[in-house]
């Protein structure tokens, strides 16, 4: 990776740290909740980042990754396996002789026992990537509008699956999930005192999304990603596998969704169907879009201002429409992006083209 | 030693059959030209070898194992690379990037050690950055290496894709029209270089309607029409031959 992408990675450590010293001084460290859930949607931005502008693959159900994340850990965190341990089921006894299970008092002071977060968190991960392996497999093999409504179709899915099954709440969705304790002492949950604590940890994971990305995007990966989205047929010829490569990408842009997911669950204390909507995945699309598709720092800059002005609630109730006109917008005036030169250039062109 | 070895290849658009039953051997280590009107087949055929396009039948062997089924990328790993007459060069990528994508087959560096950054592929890319400079160098297009190819006039973009095909340090070289759209000096830089590149012990097949370059430095010639090999043989007799002379010339007095 060039030095120049070092010395991004260090801006972007300067700019959280002084976000952060900033809402102290100014006593606004209210902010810090929608930085914190920022910071993780971030996280799927980038991820969906690499597949569109480098790979250029369309997905229309990064929610749906996000959703399965965040919805398996939800569910194993909270299912009480009390009785099935004391009916003698074999795997809850291997899990808790493994030590991976927590056994806890609930509000009644009855004993419950749940998975660990740790656990949990690995096997989301593992299953939202053998879904995305086995989804990626026939859906890649699309191109164009064929891919984004078969993506589409998968993310409405996972949304009515959300929605309709019992163990996973229904239209409530799963709540009191118990904190994450990533090592002793660091903990992801929404403790007013840990404000801070989960502001950085949710942007040092992101901190690190970038940097293995932009590792990936400067490598001979990457540059046989961007042949790819260039040429599919000539990099095939020229012995990259690009069905592989595709399939790849796809699988890594979920695990960064699921891991959002799982990480904002935790945070949150709960999820709903809500993270599953296709809005959403409209959403992350409009955002790297509107960040210049091939831009990881455009599509986190743009990602960071939008997530952060809709969960402030700047948009009101037509949060979702204003994503929509976004994305309309982009298309007609600038499908290379908003912060991308060009686009600057031709507004001030036709500006000048008026007055003269 | 036949290095390639097409055998009763065939392809059908619809009613049209574009590659009618061809058959012709390439041997290791020479140039050899394809040549025939427009439609007679020949970018088909050149499609065919390289799993661009499937064939309804026939074979192909290289280096006596069979090809023909395999994935481009699959035929490429193997050592066989190629130019397009309608250059395909990767959009928004410098003309070293795009050469250095040539290097695919010859490196490693997966997704798990590019994202990891290991020092492993330092070395690598380090390997892969100055070989393409070489090529570039050969090609005399170093001053190119940082400008977006397809940015690039048309000489110096055929230029590029060639350096890419030499990139991946192939057996065979599939040149379809090298020298289409050049003017003579680039055309004589082209036959130049082309032979350069035999010397390197790399075996050429080439399609190209300047007849001067392709009688200049082919070893042996094969003539389609219409699909159908017609004839095939030294420069010398291809050039006596009366039913190649007919087709180029019209047959109004045939
Ligand atoms: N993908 C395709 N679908 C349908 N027809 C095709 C296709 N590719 C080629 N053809 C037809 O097959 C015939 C052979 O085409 P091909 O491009 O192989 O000719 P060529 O010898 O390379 O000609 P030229 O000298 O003009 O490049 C032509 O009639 C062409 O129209
Ligand atoms: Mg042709």
């Amino acid at each position: 990776m060039a030095v120049k992408n070092y010395l991004s990675v260090l801006i972007l450590i300067a700019v959280v740290v002084s976000i952060q010293l900033a809402t102290k001084a100014t006593d606004t460290s209210y902010y810090l909740t929608q930085l914190t859930m920022t910071g993780y949607y971030s996280l799927v931005i980038i991820g969906l980042c690499l597949v569109m502008g480098y790979a250029g693959q369309l997905s229309l159900g990064h929610a749906g990754f996000f959703a399965i994340g965040g919805y398996t850990s939800a569910v194993l965190t909270t299912y009480n396996l009390t009785t099935l341990l004391e009916q003698g089921n074999g795997l809850v006894r291997f899990l808790s002789d493994k030590g991976l299970l927590i056994s806890t008092l609930d509000l009644y002071g009855e004993a419950v026992l749940y998975i660990n977060p740790w656990p949990a968190a690995i096997i989301a991960v593992i299953l939202t990537a053998s879904i995305a392996f086995m989804i990626g497999i026939p859906v890649l093999k699309l191109k164009g509008h064929y891919l984004a409504m078969a993506t589409l179709g998968f993310g409405i899915i996972i949304f009515r699956i959300a929605l309709a099954t019992e163990i996973l709440g229904e239209a409530d969705g799963i709540s009191e999930i118990p904190g994450f304790t990533l090592f002793p002492g660091i903990c992801v949950n929404g403790d007013f005192g840990n404000r801070v604590m989960n502001y950085y940890i949710a942007w040092v994971l992101v901190l690190i999304g970038v940097i293995l990305l932009l590792n990936l995007i400067h490598s001979r990966v990457g540059r046989a990603l961007r042949a790819i989205h260039g040429a599919e047929d000539a990099a095939n010829a020229i012995g990259v596998n690009t069905a592989h490569y595709k399939l790849y990408t796809f699988v890594i842009s979920a695990v960064f969704a699921a891991v959002a997911g799982i990480f904002l669950t935790h945070y949150n204390g709960g999820i709903g169907p809500s993270e599953a909507g296709i809005m959403k995945s409209v959403r992350y699309v409009a955002i790297v879009a509107i960040g210049g598709m091939a831009s990881m720092w455009g599509a986190l800059t743009m990602g960071v201002l939008l997530n952060f002005m809709s969960l402030r609630g700047m948009f009101g109730s037509y949060d979702d429409a204003v994503f929509g006109a976004i994305m309309i917008i982009i298309m007609l005036f600038a499908p290379n992006g908003l912060l991308n030169l060009s686009v600057w250039q031709k507004i001030s062109k036709s500006a000048g083209k008026e007055k003269g | 030693m036949a290095l390639l070895e097409i055998h009763k290849l065939n392809r059908r658009f619809g009613g049209l059959h574009a590659v009618n039953n061809v058959s012709f051997n390439l041997d290791q280590g020479m140039i050899k030209a394809v040549i025939g009107p427009n439609g007679a087949g020949k970018t088909t055929l050149f499609n065919l070898i390289s799993g661009n396009l499937q064939a309804n039948s026939g074979t192909v062997f290289f280096d006596k194992r069979p090809i023909h089924g395999l994935k481009p990328f699959q035929i490429a790993r193997c050592g066989i690379s190629r130019t397009y007459q309608n250059i395909k060069l990767f959009p928004g990528m410098t003309a070293l990037e795009n050469v250095m994508v040539g290097r695919h087959v010859q490196s490693k560096a997966g997704f798990l050690s590019g994202m990891l950054n290991l020092p492993s592929c330092w070395s690598e890319e380090k390997e892969i950055r100055t070989k393409s400079l070489e090529l570039l160098e050969l090609l005399d297009i170093t001053e190119f290496a940082d400008t977006e190819a397809q940015s690039l006039a048309f000489g110096q973009q055929r230029a590029v894709e060639f350096a890419r095909a030499l990139a991946s340090e192939p057996k065979i070289l599939l040149l379809d029209e090298p020298a289409a759209g050049l003017n003579i000096y680039e055309t004589a830089e082209i036959a130049r270089l082309i032979t350069k590149i035999q010397n390197r012990g790399i075996t050429v097949l080439l399609v190209e309607h300047d007849m001067s370059l392709v009688m200049d430095i082919s070893d042996e010639i094969v003539v389609l029409s219409f699909g159908e090999k017609i004839a095939e043989g030294l420069p010398a007799a291809i050039q006596k031959n009366k039913e190649v002379i007919q087709i180029y010339l019209g047959d109004d007095d045939a």
